[in-house]
């Protein structure tokens, strides 16, 4: 018995030890980098969304002595992908709401205003305070801009009220149109779904929209009552070929009207009718619901200055960088990341994901004197929600070649449990681990 | 992804739980794998007895580790779309199994007095 007590001691204190060291193990999972580089150098991001973080903390964490300010005027962060989720009942609107400050390192600056103007030329950015940021390098990440008056008869504070929905909107525009839309399935009537003519994020949201909503009428039992129109501003569903001619069968399937080359223009929320630019002319469909997603643009700053592409996305004003190493073709040391770049593909998170280390890569070696290697293909992904609980795993690039992940594991054209499990559970992770830096 | 590495996968943790919460669920998976290690040393035989017990508690272990998933994550049985589907389902269910036996095995180890020496 003493034998044992005194094993048991020496066993439990041997334990105490190897816990401990997985404990400081735990507290010691900074990433291994090369060694840092020193310089001087004036780095100035514009935006501190996605991609605007993430560059911050790689940088700080690649460079020695640089002065990096990163100007943003909102305080929120917002976690974007969560929106679907929020609209859709199954999060909180605070799921996809955090403090930008939670997310940048200590040694960064933070101007918590928004850019007025940039000069490439005199390599400054002004605030909308007056104050003159001089830099050597600017990333532009400012994302892009939501033009609600693109919409006649449309302003937000419909939103909730009389079957107008605005997933696009932001946090608590999500959680109202939620509220609309569990209205709308519990009574009944005609569903229209939308999508703009312009460049715009993660283009397929206004399906996953589409797909939830017929979801819960199902299991409501009200999909007897409920019309489902999906109105598609071109020919096609997705820009993606086989992706959209899965789309096309899933629509078929799941008994949507489709109309085709329809682009919104205006609302009448008392009438409830929605009007339509088409190539006969102004067309106008019912609802009872709807989510109106508007036209997308750069931000006003970056498409008034002399950053964007002349011959393409023509009004749009996107930035004009070279696809693959997202550096601007005429001011070397500006580069885009996000969704304002000028690029043919990728206005989602997962694009910045892999946006981000490129521009990584360029910046650091620009400055180290050499040339950068990573080069972006324009990869972006995109968790089709096809209902709850399922999900197909998109992943494309510049080509539209479909680039799955796990190729011959996850089918990418599946409506799969697993796909869902991952928008569900390990997305926001992966995102909150890319904004520090880490993934 | 673009990489999976260890550390990214440690971070997608770390993030998914929480820092503290995803360390403290390390240590514990890890203090019941070292107890177990323990009285399997301690006993230097596996009681068949207690082992029968643990047994018992392997098909409970292993639905609830299927029924949590699915709670957390708003899905069914009916969202398996596919053969991976089904591994996953298996994988969590044999998670939540092993993980209830070797829980249930330790605990009455430790509880009840070694077998006589």
């Amino acid at each position: 018995m003493t034998d044992f007590l005194t094993d048991r001691r020496a066993f439990l204190k041997a334990s105490a030890a190897l816990l401990a060291a997985t404990t400081a193990f735990g507290g010691a999972t900074t990433r291994v980098r090369a060694q840092k580089v020193s310089t001087s150098a004036r780095i100035v991001i514009l935006g501190a969304g996605a991609a605007g973080t993430a560059l911050a903390n790689r940088l700080n964490d690649r460079l020695d002595g640089a002065s990096i300010t990163i100007i943003d005027g909102r305080s929120e962060h917002w976690y974007q992908p969560g929106f679907t989720l929020i609209a859709a009942g199954l999060k909180p609107a605070n799921y996809s709401v955090s403090e930008t400050t939670e997310w940048l390192p200590r040694d960064v600056d933070l101007i918590a205003e928004y850019a007025a103007d940039i000069d490439p030329e005199a390599k400054t950015v002004t605030t909308t305070s007056g104050t003159s940021v001089p830099y050597d390098y600017l990333i532009v990440a400012p994302g892009l801009r939501l033009n609600w008056e693109g919409i006649d008869g449309f302003s937000l504070d419909m939103v909730g009220e009389k079957g107008i929905g605005a997933v696009y909107a932001g946090p608590e525009y999500a959680a109202r149109t939620w509220a609309a839309m569990d209205r709308f399935t519990d009574e009944g009537g005609q569903g229209l779904f939308t999508r703009p003519a312009t460049e715009m994020k993660c283009a397929g949201a206004p399906l996953k929209y589409a797909f939830l909503t017929d979801d819960y009428a199902r299991r409501k039992g009200s999909r007897g009552n409920v019309e489902i129109t999906y109105a598609a501003h071109s020919g096609s569903l997705f820009g993606v070929p086989i992706v959209n001619e899965k789309v096309r069968m899933l629509f078929e399937d799941r008994g949507f009207n489709t109309v085709h080359n329809h682009v919104m223009r205006a609302i009448d929320a008392d009438r409830g009718i929605a009007t339509f630019n088409t190539p006969d002319g102004p067309q106008e469909l019912p609802f009872d619901f709807v989510n109106v997603i508007p036209p997308m643009t750069a931000p006003d700053v970056v498409r008034n200055s002399p950053l964007p592409w002349a011959d393409r996305w023509v009004g749009q004003g996107y930035v004009e960088v070279d696809p693959h190493t997202l550096r601007h073709t005429r001011y070397p040391e500006v580069f885009a990341a996000g969704d304002v770049a000028g690029v043919p593909k990728g206005k989602t998170a997962a694009s910045a994901k892999w946006q981000v280390p490129v521009v990584e890569d360029q910046i650091v070696s620009q400055i180290a004197g050499s040339e950068g290697t990573e080069r972006y293909n324009g990869y972006t992904s995109c968790p089709l929600i096809t209902r709850i609980g399922r999900a197909m795993l998109i992943e494309f690039d510049y080509n539209n070649n479909l680039v799955p992940s796990f190729p011959g594991v996850i089918a990418p054209l599946e409506e799969l449990w697993i796909s869902w499990l991952m928008k569900e559970v390990a997305l926001k992770a992966t995102y909150n681990a890319m904004l520090r830096g880490d993934a | 992804m673009e990489e999976l590495t260890l550390t990214t996968l440690l971070a997608v943790f770390e993030e998914m739980f929480g820092a503290g919460l995803f360390w403290i669920m390390v240590v514990a998976a890890l203090a019941i794998t070292v107890g177990y290690i323990y009285v399997l040393i301690r006993d230097r035989a596996v009681s068949w007895r207690k082992f029968l017990l643990a047994q018992l508690s392997v098909p409970i272990g292993a639905i609830v580790a299927v029924l949590f998933v699915q709670f957390v994550t708003h899905s069914g049985f009916g969202d398996i779309g596919g053969p991976v589907d089904v591994i996953v389902l298996l994988g969590i269910a044999v998670a939540g199994a092993i993980g209830a036996a070797i829980l249930v095995y330790t605990v009455q180890s430790l509880v009840s007095r070694p077998a006589s020496s």
